[in-house]
């Protein structure tokens, strides 16, 4: 198998290599990506769009059907990763002995089947394997996590004028969320973000995209043709197609940070919930 | 001589990408652990990746966000030449976000498929398989 995988390898590579002969040259300004359709884009988009940032305007307006179905994909990873590995049986959510925690103290108590404690927010629950998480990753991920925050919902809302947009703050929001489970543990994470509130969101960020774009339909223009949205918003027609620009990419950002944490936790768990990594 | 030299210089941005491409299909191909077939895929991706970004690259270019789009210096001529080609930047910013979205799916299906074989070989899993 190990020679016939190399035999395959190095042909295509000599293939490769050999038709690489052809491409234009390295940063050729009259290389055929760059001749059709990239000038146009560059030097319209700020008359049609009124967005200086050509790769948001090209994203998320005249390549809109493309991103939107991206954004769908996403999405179903997100479902399929849940559906393959989350165990949803009651015996194996509920073992026989449980433990809890009390948070002023550090007391752990062990409850057999059939014991409950009264709900109260002393008592927290872990598992038997559970470690402290480490003071100084604690705190020092405590301090982070707001800057990282707040940096991502820059990212998504200053994707017009620099680099940025909503899959990218989406994934840094996620990244936030993962590092919150991280330093804690999953039990804590999931308690402030919870499975079926990331359900939502994720099924929220797409349907605010084909949304903006089924209104686009009803105001008697195409599909994502923002310009639409001009008197619902009272501005311009290009104006228009700006903030239209904005609503896709906020949807794309939520659809992208749920994903990402929905992702992580089923595989760092394998669907159980309970301590993570 | 100095013409393969020229050659292989002019066009380095290729070279890297299909040597990378080349490790990514060895590694889905020839190795026997479920994860590093997927860390091979991903190699792959990136291989494909850098191949897109690299042929965006224009020479004296900046990228391709508009200087001047709002303000007192707008409405002026924007030259296709001073700006780096946005639709490769657009396809594989999509494509990165979609990768790490197939790397969790393919990573959930080998956590399903080490649950029912106990092992991420796949010569044992195909002998498993075979038995029954």
């Amino acid at each position: 198998m190990k020679i016939i995988g190399l035999i395959i390898t190095v042909t295509t590579g000599a293939l490769l290599f050999y038709a690489a002969g052809d491409f234009p040259a390295w940063s050729d300004p009259a290389s055929p990506a760059s001749t059709y359709l990239s000038p146009h884009f560059i030097e319209k988009t700020m008359e049609e769009t009124s967005v200086p940032n050509i790769v948001t305007a090209v994203l998320a307006d005249y390549r809109g059907f493309d991103t939107m179905f991206e954004t769908a994909v996403i999405f179903s990873a997100g479902v399929v990763c849940f559906f393959l590995l989350r165990i949803s049986r009651r015996e194996d959510e509920e073992p026989e002995t449980r433990y809890y925690r009390h948070v002023l103290t550090g007391v752990t108590i062990q409850l057999k089947e059939g014991h409950e404690i009264p709900p109260s927010a002393d008592f927290e629950r872990i598992d038997s394997m559970w470690t402290p998480p480490d003071l100084i990753i604690k705190t020092g991920c405590r301090l982070l996590i707001p800057f990282v925050q707040l940096f991502a919902l820059y990212v998504i809302a200053h994707g017009h004028h620099s680099p940025g947009g909503g899959f990218q703050g989406g994934v840094i929001l996620g990244a936030s969320v993962i590092l919150f489970a991280i330093s804690h543990d999953l039990r804590t994470a999931v308690r402030r973000m919870s499975e079926k509130l990331i359900g939502i969101l994720c099924a929220a960020g797409v349907l605010i995209y084909a949304g903006t774009g089924a209104l686009c339909l009803l105001l008697k223009l195409n599909f994502l043709d923002y310009s639409a949205l001009a008197g619902v918003l009272h501005v311009d027609p290009i104006t228009a197609r700006s903030h239209g620009i904005l609503i896709v990419e906020i949807g794309v950002g939520i659809a992208v940070l749920a994903t990402m944490i929905w992702i992580y936790n089923n595989i760092s768990s394998a669907g159980r919930y309970r301590q993570g990594l | 001589m100095t013409d393969l030299i020229s050659m292989v210089v002019a066009k380095y941005n290729y070279w890297i990408y299909i040597t990378l491409m080349m490790i990514g299909l060895y590694a889905i191909i020839a190795k026997n652990n479920l994860v590093k077939k997927i860390v091979g895929m991903n190699i792959f991706q990136t291989a494909i990746i850098l191949f897109y970004v690299s042929i965006s690259v224009k020479k004296g270019a900046t990228i391709p966000i508009l200087e001047h789009g709002h303000g007192p210096d707008a409405h002026h001529v924007v030259h296709a030449v001073d700006y780096i080609n946005p639709l490769p930047h657009v396809l594989m910013l999509t494509a990165i976000v979609v990768g790490v979205a197939t790397l969790g799916v393919a990573l959930a299906l080998a956590i399903r498929v080490y649950n029912n074989y106990n092992t991420l070989e796949e010569d044992k899993i195909l002998a498993q398989i075979r038995e029954k």
